[in-house]
Order: C-alpha cells, then sequence, then structure tokens
C-alpha cells in the first residue's frame, strides 16, 4: 500500500507470494469457572471464550480483530501467543505448531511473536528504566556482543519509535513519562529482537484523543516497514479500519464476518457489523447518534443464547435465528459471514 | 444570571519542590439549561476546575484568585459544611472511575437510597419510589436494585452511578469523563441515554472529557482547555465546523474515520507544556505547527467571537490556517519536541 | 543521590533515625579506639580500692560498677554486639523470609502449600521462650542468640511478601516479561523481586530493632554470653547487685542506648520504603 498526500492507493499485490506467517485452527478456549445459582451453591460452569476460531495472518499484512469486551479477542490474542493452551485447535507459526514448543524452541518463539498491551501504565515494570526494560530481551535472546552494542541497538529502536533525544528517555522510570510515550516504550521493546509476528491489544483505548493518531501511525509504519504480521484489537471499527488490512469481528467467542478492510465496511453484511459501525464516535455535532441497529447489553458469557449468539440483540432476527446457530457462508471472493440472512 | 459564574480563577497546587498552576485565569458561564463541554488532554486542568467547583480540591490545591459563583455565593467562600450541602443537592458529580465508586458489599438500590435519605426528608417509601423512577429514566429495569453491583455490566454501573446523580434533582451535574473506560456500543448508548435525560430536564450538565466526539454528541457549548487555560470557548456547532484555534483544529482531526476515502491521521507532535514553571508567550507554542515570533513572546489576547472567544496572536489569518489545518502536511511538518 | 538527599530533607524521623543508627556503627567499628578503659578492667584508686558506684566524672565518664569497671567503656564495647546482632539477624531474616515468599508466591502449588505449612509450624513457637530454650540447649554465645532469632522471625516478613509476590504475579508487566521468553527464575528475580525490595527493607530495619531487644532481654535474664559485654549483660549486672536505684549511671545509659538504637530502626524503615522505590512523587 502506498500513501499518496495522504489518501491510500491500493497497490495490486497478486504476483507477490506471501509467507503465512500465524495461522489458528478452529480455536477453542472454555474456561471452568464456579458461578453462584439460586442461593448459596454454586455449580461449575463454563465460558466459551473462543469457540471454532480460524484465522491467518500473511507477512506484511495486519488483521484487525473487533469486538466488545468479552466476545473473545484478548483471549484469541493471549492463545496466539502461546499465553494460554487452546482447549481444541491448532496454532501454526512459521511452519511449526506451537502446542508442542518447549525450551528452547519455545523460547525462540517467544522472539517471533510479541505484543503490546492495552495498558502503558501497567505495561511496564515501575523498577526498571527504559533502556534495562529495553535491553532485556536482548539478552534473553543473545542479541549482541556487549553492552555496548545492546545499548545501541536499544537506543536506535527508541528513536525510531519517536522518542527523542532517545539518550534522555533511556534513562527515565516509566512514572517519568506521560501514557503516550509510555505505550512507544512498549512499542519499541516489542520490537527490539525483530519479531516476525506483532499483536497490539487496545493499542490507544487508554490514551487521549489528541495523541492516538501518533501510535497508530507509530504501528502503522513499524509494521510495514519490517514487514510484519500484525493482528490489531480493538472494540472501536474505526481504528481498526486505519490500521488493518482485513478485519475479523467476534462476538462472544465466535468471528460473524471478516473479510478485506474497506470491503467490510462497506457492504457491511453482519447486522454486528452494522451496529458497530453505527457506534463510531463523530466528532460532527450535525450528525446525532441514534443507535438503531442493536438493543440491549452482551449477554452474560455463562448463559449463551441459544441458536444464535447475537439474536436477542439484533434487529433483523427470525425464527430459524432462535434456535439453529448460523454456519459460515463465503459470499463474496475471501468474505465470510455467520449468518442465517445469507444462508443457502 | 448565569447559573455557574467562574470568573478570573487561578488555581495552584503547592508541591515539595515549587508550584503548579494547574488552572490559569479562567472564565466561564454556566446558563441554565446548557450542556456544556469541557474539552482537553490530560493534565490540562480541567480535573482541577471541577473539583474547585465541588470543593473537592486536594489539601495542596488552593485558588488563588476569583470566585466560582453559584447562586449568588462565591462556593470558594463556603466551610465545608456549606459545600456538602451544595454537592449532591444542588450540584452533583459523576467522578472518572465512577464504576469503581458503588459500594461492593452493599445492594444498588440500598446505596440510591441512602444517598437520597441522607439529604432529604423522604421516607424510606418515598425514597425506594424515587429510586425506582430513576432506574426508569436510566433504561434499567426495576428489579435490578435489588442486585450487587459485581452483578452489573460496565455499562449498567454507569448508568446507575448516573442515576444516583440524579437523585436530587440537582440544578447542575458535572460528570468527569463518563464514557472513557466503556466500548463503544456501550459508550453510545450511555451517551443517548444522556441526551434523552437532559432533554426533559431543568438544569445544565458539564461533561468534561478527551473525546471530542462525545462532547459534539451531547453539548451545546464547549470550551476547549490547554496548559491551564481555555483556549477556545463557543457555541458547539461554530467551534467544531469551523475552529478557530490550532489545537481545536487538531483534535478535530484525530478521528479515524469510516466514510469516504481512508484519510491519514493528525497527530498533533510534543508534549503539554510544564505548568510548575512560568509559561512565555502562548502556551501551545511548542507545538502548533502556525506558531510565529509573536506566540513565544506575548500571550494571546482574548478575541470574541459571536457566542464565544478563543486565544491566539494570529487571529487575522483564523480563516487561512483552518484551511491549512486540514492538511495532513501543515502537521507534519511541524516540529514539536 | 539528589533525591535521596531529598527525601532524607522531607522525612525527619526517617533521618533522626539513620543518624542515630550511623552513630552507632561508628561507635561499634571505631570500639576500641573510643573506650577509655578495658571494660572487664577492675579499676582501683590511688589508695588500691576499689573504685566502686562512683558517680561520673572526668575520668569515668559514665562512672563505676559495683564491681569498679568503667561503664563508658562497657557501653562502648557492648554497642558491637548491639549493632552486630542487629544488623546480621535483620540481613538473615530478610534474605531467608524474602525469597521463601517469592518462591511461595510465585510457584504456588504444592511448593507453595509445604513452605507455607512451615510457616504456620513457625507461627506456633512462642518467641522469647523458644529463644531461651535454644540458648540454654547450644550453650550461649552470640552466635546462637543470632541463630535464634532468625529461625523465628523469618516467618512474618515470608508471608507479607509472598502476598505481595500473589498480586505482582498477575501484573501486565510480568506478563510482558513472560513474552519476552524469559525463564521463571528470570521473572521471578529480574522482574518481581525488584519490586518487593521496599517491603524487604522495611523488614531488614524492624528485624534489626527486634533483635537488638531480644539479645538484650536474653541477656539481661542472665542467659546471655558471660564473656561478652553487652547492654543486656550491664543490665543484667546491675540488676543482680541491687544497685538500680543507687546508680543512675549505671542503669540509665543501656537502657537508653538500646531504646535509642531500637527506635531508629522503626524510623529508618520509613525512609528505607521511600528511597528504594523510584515511584517518589504519585501522578
Amino acid at each position: 500500500m502506498i500513501w499518496k498526500h495522504g489518501i491510500i492507493v491500493m497497490e495490486n499485490n497478486m504476483a507477490e507470494v506471501k509467507n503465512k506467517v500465524i495461522e489458528a485452527i478452529n480455536l477453542k478456549k472454555y474456561f471452568d469457572v464456579k458461578v453462584k445459582t439460586n442461593g448459596m451453591f454454586r455449580e461449575e460452569r463454563e465460558v466459551k471464550a473462543v469457540d471454532g476460531v480460524n484465522i491467518e495472518v500473511l507477512e506484511g499484512e495486519t488483521l484487525g480483530l473487533v469486538g466488545e469486551s468479552g466476545c473473545g479477542k484478548t483471549t484469541t490474542a493471549k492463545l496466539l501467543l502461546k499465553l494460554y493452551n487452546p482447549t481444541e485447535g491448532k496454532i501454526i507459526c512459521n511452519g511449526m505448531d506451537i502446542s508442542k514448543l518447549k525450551g528452547k524452541n519455545l523460547k525462540k518463539f517467544r522472539k517471533e511473536a510479541q505484543m503490546v498491551f492495552q495498558d502503558p501504565y501497567e505495561s511496564l515494570n515501575p523498577r526498571y528504566r527504559v533502556k534495562d526494560t529495553l535491553i532485556d530481551p536482548l539478552i534473553i535472546h543473545k542479541i549482541g556482543n556487549s553492552y555496548e552494542e545492546r545499548y545501541e541497538i536499544a537506543k536506535n529502536i527508541l528513536e525510531e519509535s519517536g522518542l527523542r533525544p532517545a539518550h534522555k528517555f533511556m534513562e527515565r522510570y516509566p512514572h517519568e513519562m506521560s501514557g503516550g510515550q509510555r505505550q512507544r516504550v512498549a512499542i519499541a521493546r516489542a520490537l527490539v529482537a525483530s519479531p516476525s509476528f506483532l499483536i497490539a491489544d487496545e493499542p490507544v483505548s487508554m490514551l487521549d484523543v489528541s495523541i492516538r493518531a501518533g501510535i497508530l501511525n507509530l504501528l502503522r509504519k513499524m509494521i510495514s516497514e519490517r514487514n510484519l504480521a500484525g493482528i490489531t484489537i480493538s472494540h472501536d471499527i474505526s481504528l481498526i479500519r486505519y490500521i488493518s488490512d482485513k478485519t475479523a469481528v467476534m462476538y462472544l467467542g465466535k468471528i460473524v464476518e471478516y473479510g478485506e478492510t474497506e470491503k467490510l465496511i462497506q457492504k457491511k453484511y453482519h447486522p454486528y457489523t452494522e451496529a458497530l459501525l453505527e457506534a463510531v464516535p463523530n466528532p460532527d455535532p450535525d450528525i446525532k447518534l441514534s443507535l438503531e441497529k442493536i438493543k440491549g447489553e452482551a449477554p452474560d458469557p455463562v448463559n449463551l443464547p441459544k441458536g444464535c449468539r447475537f439474536h436477542p440483540r439484533c434487529m433483523k432476527c427470525m425464527e430459524i435465528c432462535k434456535s439453529k446457530e448460523p454456519e459460515t457462508v463465503q459470499v463474496e471472493k475471501g468474505h465470510y459471514v455467520q449468518c442465517h440472512l445469507y444462508s443457502k | 444570571m448565569a447559573l455557574l459564574d467562574i470568573n478570573d480563577l487561578t488555581i495552584e497546587y503547592k508541591l515539595s519542590d515549587g508550584k503548579v498552576r494547574a488552572v490559569d485565569d479562567v472564565t466561564l458561564k454556566v446558563e441554565n439549561g446548557d450542556v456544556l463541554g469541557l474539552v482537553g488532554e490530560s493534565g490540562c486542568g480541567k480535573t482541577t476546575l471541577i473539583k474547585a467547583v465541588m470543593g473537592l480540591l486536594a489539601k495542596n490545591g488552593k485558588a488563588v484568585s476569583g470566585q466560582i459563583m453559584y447562586k449568588e455565593k462565591d462556593l470558594l467562600k463556603l466551610n465545608k459544611n456549606q459545600i456538602r450541602k451544595v454537592r449532591w443537592n444542588d450540584i452533583s458529580m459523576i467522578t472518572q472511575s465512577a464504576m469503581n465508586s458503588l459500594n461492593p458489599v452493599y445492594r444498588v438500590g440500598w446505596q440510591i437510597n441512602e444517598a437520597i435519605l441522607e439529604h432529604t426528608n423522604f421516607s424510606k417509601e418515598q425514597a425506594n419510589e424515587k429510586s425506582k423512577s430513576l432506574f426508569d429514566l436510566v433504561g434499567l429495569e426495576r428489579d435490578r436494585l435489588e442486585d450487587y453491583p459485581h452483578q452489573y455490566s460496565g455499562g449498567m454501573k454507569q448508568r446507575a452511578i448516573i442515576a444516583m446523580s440524579l437523585a436530587l434533582d440537582p440544578n447542575i451535574i458535572i460528570a468527569d469523563e463518563p464514557t472513557t473506560a466503556l466500548d463503544v456500543i456501550v459508550q453510545s448508548q450511555i451517551l443517548e441515554r444522556i441526551n434523552k435525560l437532559l432533554d426533559g430536564y431543568d438544569g445544565s450538565m458539564i461533561l468534561v472529557t478527551h473525546d471530542i466526539s462525545a462532547v459534539a454528541q451531547t453539548c451545546n457549548k464547549i470550551a476547549v482547555m490547554y496548559g491551564g487555560k481555555i483556549m477556545e470557548y463557543g457555541d458547539i456547532r461554530q467551534v467544531l465546523k469551523q475552529p478557530n484555534h490550532p489545537y481545536t483544529m487538531g483534535l478535530k482531526n484525530a478521528f479515524p474515520s469510516i466514510t469516504g476515502e481512508k484519510k491519514e491521521l493528525v497527530s498533533i507532535k510534543g508534549v503539554p507544556p510544564d505548568l510548575s514553571k512560568e509559561i512565555r508567550g502562548c502556551r501551545f507554542k511548542d507545538r502548533c505547527p502556525f506558531v510565529i515570533k509573536k506566540c513565544i513572546e506575548i500571550e494571546p489576547e482574548k478575541v470574541k467571537t459571536e457566542k464565544g472567544f478563543f486565544r491566539c496572536s494570529r487571529y487575522e489569518e483564523i480563516d487561512k490556517i483552518r484551511e491549512m489545518s486540514d492538511d495532513m502536511e501543515t502537521w507534519n511538518n511541524c516540529n514539536g519536541e | 543521590m539528589k533525591k535521596t538527599l531529598k527525601i532524607l530533607k522531607n522525612n525527619k524521623a526517617g533521618t533522626v533515625g539513620l543518624v542515630i543508627f550511623i552513630t552507632f556503627v561508628f561507635i561499634a567499628i571505631f570500639a576500641n579506639q573510643i573506650a577509655t578503659y578495658d571494660p572487664m578492667e577492675i579499676q582501683y584508686s590511688d589508695k588500691y580500692e576499689v573504685k566502686r558506684l562512683q558517680s561520673p566524672s572526668k575520668e569515668h565518664l559514665l562512672g563505676t560498677t559495683w564491681m569498679g569497671r568503667d561503664v563508658f567503656s562497657q557501653m562502648v564495647i557492648g554497642s558491637r554486639i548491639a549493632v552486630l546482632v542487629g544488623v546480621i539477624s535483620a540481613i538473615c531474616v530478610a534474605f531467608i523470609g524474602t525469597n521463601i515468599g517469592l518462591i511461595a508466591g510465585y510457584y504456588g502449588g504444592i511448593v507453595d502449600k509445604i513452605l507455607m505449612r512451615i510457616v504456620d509450624i513457625m507461627y506456633g513457637l512462642p518467641f522469647l521462650p523458644f529463644a531461651l530454650i535454644l540458648v540454654a540447649v547450644l550453650g550461649p554465645g552470640i552466635r546462637n542468640i543470632i541463630l535464634a532469632i532468625v529461625i523465628i522471625t523469618w516467618r512474618n516478613s515470608s508471608r507479607v511478601i509472598r502476598s505481595q509476590t500473589l498480586s505482582l504475579k498477575n501484573r501486565t508487566f510480568v506478563e510482558a516479561a513472560k513474552l519476552t521468553g524469559a525463564s521463571n527464575l528470570r521473572i521471578l528475580y529480574k522482574s518481581i523481586a525488584p519490586n518487593v525490595l521496599p517491603t524487604s527493607l522495611v523488614y531488614v530495619s524492624t528485624t534489626m530493632a527486634s533483635a537488638i531487644m531480644t539479645e538484650s532481654s536474653i541477656s539481661f535474664l542472665g542467659l546471655g554470653d558471660p564473656m561478652q559485654v553487652s547492654w543486656g549483660r550491664i543490665l543484667y549486672a546491675c540488676y543482680s547487685s541491687q544497685a538500680m536505684f543507687k546508680a543512675w549511671w549505671w542503669i540509665l545509659p543501656p537502657g537508653i542506648a538500646i531504646t535509642l538504637l531500637v527506635m531508629s530502626g522503626y524510623m529508618m524503615g520509613r525512609v528505607f520504603e521511600e528511597i528504594a522505590n523510584p515511584r517518589l512523587k504519585e501522578r
């Protein structure tokens, strides 16, 4: 993709064959929770946080995962990074099945897969200076032959992340920096050991609106310059549009729509996608807010609705939606929807 | 007579190594029926300002000049008891992490009842009835009054807090970042609900946030704060459609759109000024792409507009500046620091 | 360095405590030089009489004991025991308690269960009686007193450090450390341990205070090392000579010294927490 005068001009990449960096097949993660039912007793119930998710990200490409809190997007991210182990399903990174990884190979995987967390105030160790936080991964993965070499690598990436003069920021503690600056350090840390795969979990939701653009622009630049496979997670579809080539809309553990971002935003096949688009914050006072595409609250994940999980909130709900779960249907090339409106 | 009349207010915090001037010479009026949006980034002074109105300033904070007039009384001169009466009864506040201010060991209905009973002569039954009608107002089911806070979702907790803030029919409701921690859909639902509430309400609201879109959806007036000063103030349509201050222009362009072609987002480079030091010239000078020598040396004067004002030394060229602010290159070429 | 001085300026109690402690350490280090006489030497006057219970004078700054020994020298030499017992016990206890707390909290499971059962058992042992029995069984001597103190005292800090570790374990920056590929040991000692350090330091100073108290108590009861001069022993000697109400110069100095040193330990604890914690100004 090229930027020309601030507007994207899509490049035809058909001739290029890109590597699949990360792939998830029928990924499921169920949690056991104890829930208080009537009165004093606690029952064992299951929360189906991720329920049959298929994902594929090529190098140089960014996939956006969008959905409300509790839809399973963060759990999916943690599964892809092997911070959780799946209940079912396979995850393949650069050709390797990551469920079998142990010891040295696991460490190699840790170098390849990195994450930027949502909370810039929590993701940095409060007792470490920036330089210690950045040099640590280099030491762990034995990058650089001396302290000076590692310091240079760390300083360079800090500069690339927009913190200048870098040598001054290297000496700072997290509490001496603003939220935006901390997030830049977090991005630098994720990229310092040259991973091939980066997940950004709500990277700007805790930052002021005026500095979000800076962080999003930085992420975009880094992902494209280093040809990484990126996954961005957000509950705000406008952020996803800005930074992702493809988008997967998640609801209660399932991907309800998947496809190229621009097409998804135009066609908005799934009613939930429509609702997400309707809810995007708009600074134009003439365009009055009116939520017409969705009603009610997200349900308790322990008590999932029967049939289509979205049906109690869907304005286009039909009889069949209440009893039967919809299958995934390909509505266009490379574009999939899980909704009875499009079932054959 | 304005409902709330803030004049030349300056608030300083005393620290172990000096003073921080969090609010500098702020003048603001809130008329009855106004919904005022107070916008600015973290550290711009907006939270300090409303804390002063509520009498909740930290111990080391003091108003060194100015007054906050409410019903012909200067709120800054009231003692603790008098302020308590004003709080909740006349001016109520929804704090930033309001969702966490519900006591987890008491039922929600009980907590609202207590707030009512403490400040009025209602009987228990009357308080109960009031709680039920409040829940209707905010769109929560009545039998939810019997539940504990942990049984509520984030959006529901926020609505319960809004209900509590309305319990005593205050004249002014101050909401400090009421939707920041919520998902977009819930955020939109809450803002929609706030709009509905304010439609038939006899009173005013001050919405404090860093999110211009929330203000665009609910407010009729807006004040943009930066570095402790109000940089622009006026009617919402005028300020957001035709902003007069470069900072407002930058903020407007910080929202990724979902319609039309994809545009590159404006990123205002740099960081807010250090308010513990004397600031010469305009506060925004380090980050403004339109800065000239005059801006660095002289503090910009207040320039009056039709229904408000703004502070910019280049006020004569505002139209040209506005045009340039729509171009990303202007902001990218700015030095920042 | 600048920041350290600034905190000291603001925290008066802590500074006072630090000054008192450093003064005693100084006296302990240069005890041999400062003491005017050999503390165990019986002092004779020119007329070959034992200088019994003499009140303070130019030659004997704090007077003499019933046996004619110079109280001032005894106090000075005695400071060595006090400081030694205090510092060594404190360091051992903090070290053991912190490590056990970290390991139990981080690894959880069986490791945690076993370690915490041991702590529970230790809680069942009453402090002073246990110390007395140990000293009685193993014989008097500074080493055994320190051993007794350390065995009992580590239980407190381990509990607290364990609960701190439990809450730190789930914080985002620890998750981030996991993601960088750090081994468990590295995460424990490089990411979590520095964050429990302030608490450990507080325990260092409070343990020091209680250790000195304990040693003084044991010596006062006569179960201390008879070969060593310690403040508690001075009190013991004074008490058994029944001179408590006759010779204020004999009974007051050790009492005051013990009080001062113990107090300084607690006061320093407050400063340590601030110095060790880089988050000096709350946001």
